[in-house]
């Protein structure tokens, strides 16, 4: 509870609470629309060796999940560091024992975690089906349609998330993102030709 | 034993924590004391606050430490009132 306390009184200072925040819909929409392009992909080229199809998958998740987390790391290193630094020159002080000091070191770890962990998590529930159809055989039906769907349903909870934060109406928040989700696979059965 | 009944510090501090949090932060480590949070200037990313804290048996080095670790620096004690203890017979 304690370290519950601090983690938050951390949060709050620093206010990367709300960059989580932000970082978790803009990753989490990127790993759900960037694996919704994927099964898209291999549906139109009628590639449905399910080995294939998770290998495929599972690289993109990592590879998402990988990029989020140093990328966020660098950036928000450099962010609060600088932060810090501005406001030791405010004090006057040294600030690298204090909370600020500590919440400068700890939160681009909590961010990087976040940005990186949501694509990765997002991607492993979308590729759900196909793992199953994978282990136990015949168990699932149809599993790339089955992954395909469930993408545009986080697609479309992601969106009804972000209508709740910004005190939008949810559902038309959702059909936003869902718009955006039917539009991106609309665009990829046009270039099928291609 | 002298104990310490009242405090008023002048205090620099970031604007995070604010001040509920940074006031609660302070009753948690000193127990049972009042801790009234005044703010008398505010800069672009400081704030200068005077904090009056009164209870039984204030202590400063906690009180002090609790400060220095949210970001804060105390600039000078402005009033203190401290009870001196009975003398041994």
């Amino acid at each position: 509870m304690r370290l519950i306390n601090q983690f938050s009184f951390l949060s709050k200072i620093t206010r990367s609470h709300l960059i989580a925040r932000r970082y978790f819909i803009v990753n989490g929409f990127d790993g759900a629309l960037a694996m919704l392009g994927l099964l898209m992909g291999f549906h139109v080229s009628n590639q449905t060796d399910l080995t294939t199809v998770i290998n495929v998958c599972l690289g993109a998740a990592v590879a998402l999940g990988m990029s989020g987390i140093t990328s966020a790391y660098i950036s928000e290193a450099a962010e609060k560091q600088q932060e810090l630094k501005n406001l030791e020159e405010a004090m006057l002080s040294n600030l690298s024992q204090t909370a600020h000091g500590r919440a400068a070191r700890i939160m681009p770890l909590v961010v990087a975690a976040t940005n990186g962990l949501t694509p990765f998590i997002i991607a492993i529930i979308i590729m759900l089906p196909l793992i199953i159809a994978h282990w136990i055989p015949g168990l699932v039906e149809n599993p790339l349609e089955i992954a395909t769907l469930l993408a545009f349903l986080l697609i479309f909870l992601l969106g009804v998330f972000l209508g709740r934060i910004s005190g939008h109406l949810w559902l038309w928040s959702g059909i936003k993102t869902l718009l955006v989700a039917l539009i991106t696979t609309l665009i990829i059965y046009l270039l099928r030709p291609l | 034993m002298v104990r310490v009944k009242h405090l008023i510090l002048d205090v620099l501090k970031p604007h995070q924590p604010n001040g509920l949090a940074f006031a609660s932060a302070l009753a948690e480590r000193c127990s049972n004391c009042h801790i009234k949070y005044t703010v008398v200037e505010v800069d672009e990313k400081t704030e200068s606050i005077i904090l009056s804290i009164a209870g039984e048996n204030i202590r400063f080095e906690i009180i002090e430490e609790a400060i220095n670790t949210m970001g804060a620096s105390i600039h000078s004690i402005d009033e203190v009132e401290v009870i001196g203890s009975d003398p041994v017979a």
